[in-house]
């Protein structure tokens, strides 16, 4: 192409030449820009890359000393140097299943309201507030937990619970022991709280993605509005909601600062979920700048690197969900 | 026969719609409550501690007054330097994968890995800061901090920049090139400038992500009791101050927590709202 464009230039070769040059170096430009932004697109792989590698390296020394064991063992004691991922990784994963047991129905039923019931132009500002709540920092989450949350909690909620559920045979045990305002249940709570409006916007972004014909087949036919979502846009929209479910779980596992703040860092597994825990994320958080020794550290950074596989399935498994439902959508 | 048995089945099923309608409207209340319950919190404890002081002195020790600045300071330079260096490997990650290898399998690679960077917990974003350059370096500096959370600036920027690119109509591209414009010239001259409100949003969404994160700077800008600028040493910032005076058992600090927990949150939220407002709705779904 542009050979041909400057053998009709034959005529003036100076001026050829300067275009042959400009045409030179827009070509290197042209070939330099191109591989840099292919650069900035593998470097994206190699940072994944990177905090895996970085985090198997700095994890050696605990599973080099501890073994498979490190992700059994109960016990936590930075004094004789014996370390175990057990109570962290149960905390991280009882106060995840409590947030996703009251952000999925929640979340589910207020995407129900602003695909059906809502009128359109409330639509969009009450979907906007919803998701403020994503932006709230969750240092934020935190401060508000401990100062106000938790005392509130403390004086109604698990009194109550303790008084009822507690004396109920077999899950008694779980509202056991004296209401301390912060732990399991509150973490559970707050987690809740924060992973709501992932829940909600993109079960809403599904719902709106079923065909009107669908739906307009079942009201034709005299189905109440419950039963068409209920019967037709949930089964539909199924493998994007559990998408959605699984990205508000990823972020309830790795959850730090609100965490910190309310869950008590008690190294123990209790059977009540109103006594402290700690998570693995809250450990980390509390404790990596006192960890004095390598092995220490060490442990910690393993325990961050159980956490980085445990979120990492999670959140692959989310997207190759939200992938399909895409893809038949598209 | 019929007739006898209908009634109650529609009035059946009727009562089941008006209670699932009910459960629908309690639980967007029930949303829409937290949201209430803890911006009225954040305004009643905070704002009551908010004053020039605030702005123009240092943080105090335990028992006197004093104010935010060095924190608030420490946390716009921490974000410049994110948004420094996230933004432009972003920006150009985001342009391979729309402009030049938008079929491409690295591209689907990228994107899906990038989605898993966009929700990996922070907290391990801040290990992996301090192993490659907090533990060589042998010192908490602002520098790690700046870079831990550019990498969380980075997925934000490549998904944004993405998906507006590939909004850009192709005949904006042919016209380019049929006028003889270079491929670099034509996605940098013309294309960007159609993107330029969306990829803007991508920005502005950056930044109030790492404006509140706390987790990946305890661990690399550590904190910093002092005026400081230099970027070799730890540094000071307002998420980390909050941290530590909040858990502390002075009321003076815990009330200075809630005033900087207050400032940050008006800050996330108004870079939020403008963000949304750059974009025209149609595009927003």
């Amino acid at each position: 192409m542009v050979d041909v464009a400057l053998s009709g230039q034959v005529a003036m070769p100076a001026e050829a030449l300067i275009r042959i040059k400009a045409l030179g170096r827009l070509r290197l430009g042209d070939a330099v820009f191109r591989h840099l932004t292919r650069a900035a697109a593998v470097g994206v792989l190699l940072l994944l890359s990177g905090v895996i590698i970085s985090l198997i390296d700095g994890s050696i020394p605990a599973f080099k000393t501890f073994g498979f064991g490190f992700l059994i063992s109960e016990r936590w004691n930075p004094v004789t140097d014996n370390f175990g991922a057990l109570p962290a990784i149960y905390g991280t994963v009882v106060t995840s299943f409590i947030a996703m047991l009251i952000a999925v129905p929640v979340g589910l039923m207020i995407a129900f309201f602003l695909t059906e019931l809502c009128p359109q132009w409330l639509r969009r500002p009450i979907g906007i507030a919803i998701e403020l709540l994503a932006g709230i920092p969750s240092i934020i989450y935190g401060i508000w937990g401990l100062f106000i949350f938790a005392p509130f909690l403390q004086a109604t909620l698990q009194p109550f619970l303790i008084n009822t559920l507690g004396n109920v045979p077999g899950i008694g045990t779980l509202f056991a022991g004296p209401p301390y305002g912060i732990g399991i249940m509150t973490s559970g709570l707050i987690l809740a709280i924060m992973v709501l409006p992932f829940v909600t916007s993109i079960t809403r972004d599904v719902f709106e993605a079923v065909p009107g014909v669908l739906k307009e087949a079942a009201y034709g036919l005299g189905c109440t509005t419950w039963e068409v979502v209920r019967n037709v846009v949930l089964p539909y929209a199924r493998v994007g909601v559990i998408g959605g479910i699984m990205l508000g779980l990823g972020r309830a596992l790795g959850e730090t600062m609100a965490v910190t703040f309310v869950i008590g860092n008690a190294h123990r597994i209790s059977a009540s979920v109103l006594a402290p825990g700690t998570t693995i994320s809250a450990t980390i958080a509390n404790e990596f700048n006192e960890a004095v020794g390598d092995l220490y550290t060490s442990a910690l950074i393993a325990l961050g690197l159980i956490l980085f596989v445990i979120t990492f399935i999670v959140l692959a498994a989310a997207r190759y969900m939200l992938m399909r439902i895409e893809r038949r959508i598209g | 026969m019929p007739d006898k048995i209908l009634p109650s089945r529609y009035s059946g099923r009727r009562r089941n719609n008006a209670v699932a309608t009910g459960l629908a409207f309690a639980a967007t209340a029930f949303g829409l409550g937290w949201l209430v319950l803890i911006l009225g919190a954040l305004l009643w404890k905070g704002f009551s501690g908010l004053s020039v002081a605030v702005f123009t002195q240092m943080t105090p020790p335990p028992g006197s007054s004093g104010g935010l600045l060095n924190p608030i300071i420490g946390s716009l330079i921490l974000t410049v330097l994110a948004v420094l260096i996230g933004t432009p490997i972003g920006v150009l990650a985001g342009t391979y994968m729309a402009e030049y290898g938008r079929y491409d399998r690295l591209t689907s690679v990228v994107r899906f890995i990038n989605d898993i960077l966009l929700s990996a917990p922070s907290i391990v974003i801040g290990l992996f800061i301090y192993e490659v350059m907090v533990a060589p370096m042998g010192h908490f500096s602002g520098w790690a901090g700046g870079v831990a959370l550019a990498v969380l600036v980075i997925p934000v920027v490549v998904r944004t920049t993405e998906d507006m690119l590939t909004l850009v109509p192709n005949a904006l591209r042919e016209a380019a090139t049929s006028i003889g414009l270079p491929r670099s010239l034509s996605i940098t001259r013309i294309c960007y400038r159609a993107a330029r409100a969306g990829m803007m949003t991508g920005v502005l969404l950056a930044v109030a992500r790492i404006s509140g994160e706390t987790a990946p700077l305890l661990f690399t800008s550590l904190n910093n009791q002092f005026w400081s600028n230099n970027l070799n040493a730890p540094i000071s910032s307002l998420p980390v101050v909050i941290f530590q005076f909040a858990l502390s058992p002075y009321k003076d600090w815990q009330s200075l927590a809630w005033t900087g927990a207050l400032i940050i949150t008006l800050a996330v939220l108004a870079l939020s709202i403008t963000a949304r407002a750059l974009v025209p709705s149609e595009k927003q779904s």
